[in-house]
């Protein structure tokens, strides 16, 4: 558990310190700052974050494996993959330290959109339940597209070929729903179930449905359960 | 195989075997590794020493056979065996961004060092390795002989009793050759060490044993000086001969069993050396063909090989 920390720590720490990751932010920031303010100059504008909600979850299709590209891609690269699979360290702990790490990046970039909600709260009186329900929603997305992001960074030594990987499967992912009425029978039904933006969009209308939570946390488990497994097939390949 | 029935080996590797696709990079490899003991892999690039470095510290597994290290087989107990080698890639791998000092710091946790264990022997290792100076340095800014050295201080930070060190003097200037070198032989008084290396004066300075690998087998397997000696002499002779060397010189290629003789005219003084095929004691035939001919034998002496020779005859497959 403690080399858990160590990783997730040094990954932190990296976060914070290298140029990709406050590009990340910066885009986040401007795209999301874009939705925001999008309906504010309707003659009786609403307010709500529903628009910087939907503008988030596709913003963060291209930025989150942006921030999870790097994670193991580049220990491959490096070599230093070598050192890090023959310390006695178990493999669950390398991909929870960087997850963990990927997180926390994500978390304080959602931290500083709040200042979208501030600005709300302040200057009208917005209904607080779906700003508070898409506020969790946005945190299980982003947490799911991490996931994903960190297993292609697993698969491979070279981080584009990781990101747009990643950036395919989230795209599929995400329109996955479309499957509802394109593909007759249970397929369309299964097809339709794995979307993400059909599973995201009733929490932001403010509805908590456990279903919805279920999906995200089920997602993230896959995802990184295959990136464990991933790590350990350097083993035996 | 080296097995001491008191002291059960250290690092016992039985019938390694590994695949890369259909290409064996090692074959039937075996062999073990007392504690305390520096063991030297010497083989030419590609020969599978690194192939072997990686499974005993369980980066790759073996294709077929077994490695233990203390009792500990590295695939199945790999955590336990892991927890038991420090090790040095080839290629030394770091992460440019970050300072010794955290590299170290980072290394030594994942290692499963407590903090407190981690600040006593930082010190320590930042001393051995002479990084003092250089502590707070990002990595990524040292030249490839301070590299070279914290790759070095990470393998022993946490007083591992298996050391594996892939060509730990590759790249580096003479000087810090020589104290890497003496740094590896006083680590070997208490720690097992297995080296690579291709440069053959090193290992047989270093190591109280060799095996030579050569296209994934091992070829031969000895101290550094029975290397020499057990292929000392029979094969190469000089011989000094008193007499016109037109005609001494035919006569010597003559001889069954001679593949080359090499004349050397020193002041008059008729010097021959003459190769003789493998396992061939010509000492008895040249002297009958001196005293045959009438000519007087003025010196016959069995000239030893060097390693260096010894590694290139069994690693190439001509004769020399």
């Amino acid at each position: 558990m403690r080399t858990a920390q160590a990783v997730a720590w040094k990954e932190i720490q990296l976060y914070f310190s290298s140029p990709t990751a406050y590009i990340v932010g910066l885009i986040f920031l401007a795209l999301t700052g874009f939705f925001f303010t999008q309906d504010l100059g309707d003659p009786f504008p609403e307010a709500t974050l529903t628009p910087f909600f939907d503008g988030a979850i596709i913003v963060f299709i291209l930025l989150a494996p942006a921030l999870t590209m790097r994670l193991l891609a580049e220990e491959s690269k490096l070599g230093t993959i070598e050192l890090l699979l023959t310390s006695p360290v178990r493999d669950w702990e390398i991909i929870a330290g960087k997850y963990v790490a990927s997180l926390v990046f994500f978390l304080v970039l959602v931290a500083l959109s709040f200042f979208y909600a501030i600005l709300l709260f302040v200057y009208a009186s917005p209904d607080p339940g779906p700003i508070y329900a898409g506020y969790l929603g946005l945190v299980l997305y982003g947490a799911a597209a991490l996931a994903v992001g960190l297993l292609t960074s697993t698969m491979t030594n070279n981080q584009i070929v990781s990101a747009v990987v990643a950036m395919g499967i989230l795209l599929a992912l995400f329109f996955a729903d479309r499957a509802f009425g394109s593909v007759s029978g249970l397929a369309g039904e299964i097809i339709g179930e794995m979307g993400l933006r059909g599973h995201f969009q009733d929490f932001s209308r403010g509805v908590i449905d456990t279903s919805n939570i279920v999906y995200f946390l089920s997602v993230i488990a896959v995802f990184l359960f295959l990136s464990i497994r991933m790590l350990e097939s350097r083993r035996w390949r | 195989m080296t097995v001491n029935d008191l002291q059960p080996d250290m690092i016992h590797a039985e019938n390694l075997t590994h695949y890369y696709g259909p290409y064996p990079a090692i074959q039937d490899v075996n062999f073990g590794v007392r504690k305390g003991e520096i063991l030297g892999f010497l083989g030419p690039n590609g020969a599978g020493k690194t192939t072997t470095m990686r499974i005993i510290t369980g980066f790759v597994p073996p294709t077929h056979g077994t490695v233990t290290l203390d009792g500990y087989d590295v695939v199945e107990q790999s955590l336990e065996a892991r927890r038991r080698v420090g090790y040095l890639p080839e290629t030394v791998p770091l992460y440019t961004d970050m300072s010794v000092n955290s590299y170290l710091k980072y290394m030594g946790t994942l290692r499963g060092m407590s903090p407190d264990a981690i600040k006593t022997r930082l010190g320590q290792v930042i001393d051995v390795c002479r990084l003092g100076d250089y502590r707070k340095t990002q990595i990524g800014k040292l030249s490839k002989g301070f590299r070279q050295r914290v790759g070095i201080a990470q393998a022993i930070l946490h007083e591992p009793q298996v050391l594996v060190l892939d060509e730990p003097t590759i790249g580096i200037d003479p000087i810090q050759v020589v104290e890497t070198r003496k740094l590896i032989q006083e680590l070997g008084r208490d720690q097992t060490v297995v080296l690579s290396s291709h440069i053959l004066p090193e290992v047989s300075m270093i190591c109280d044993r060799v095996l030579i690998i050569d296209e994934g087998r091992i070829v031969a397997e000895d101290t550094p000086k029975n290397l020499a000696e057990g292929l000392q002499g029979v094969e190469r002779l000089e011989v000094e001969i008193g007499g016109p060397a037109a005609e001494v010189l035919p006569m010597l290629k003559g001889i069954d069993g001679v593949s080359d003789v090499t004349h050397v005219n020193n002041n008059g003084r008729h010097t021959y050396m003459v190769q003789a095929q493998p396992g061939k004691d010509l000492r008895d035939d040249i002297s009958q063909v001196v005293v045959n001919n009438g000519w007087s034998l003025r010196g016959l002496q069995l000239v030893g090989m060097s390693l260096e020779e010894i590694f290139l005859r069994l690693t190439t497959h001509e004769e020399l």
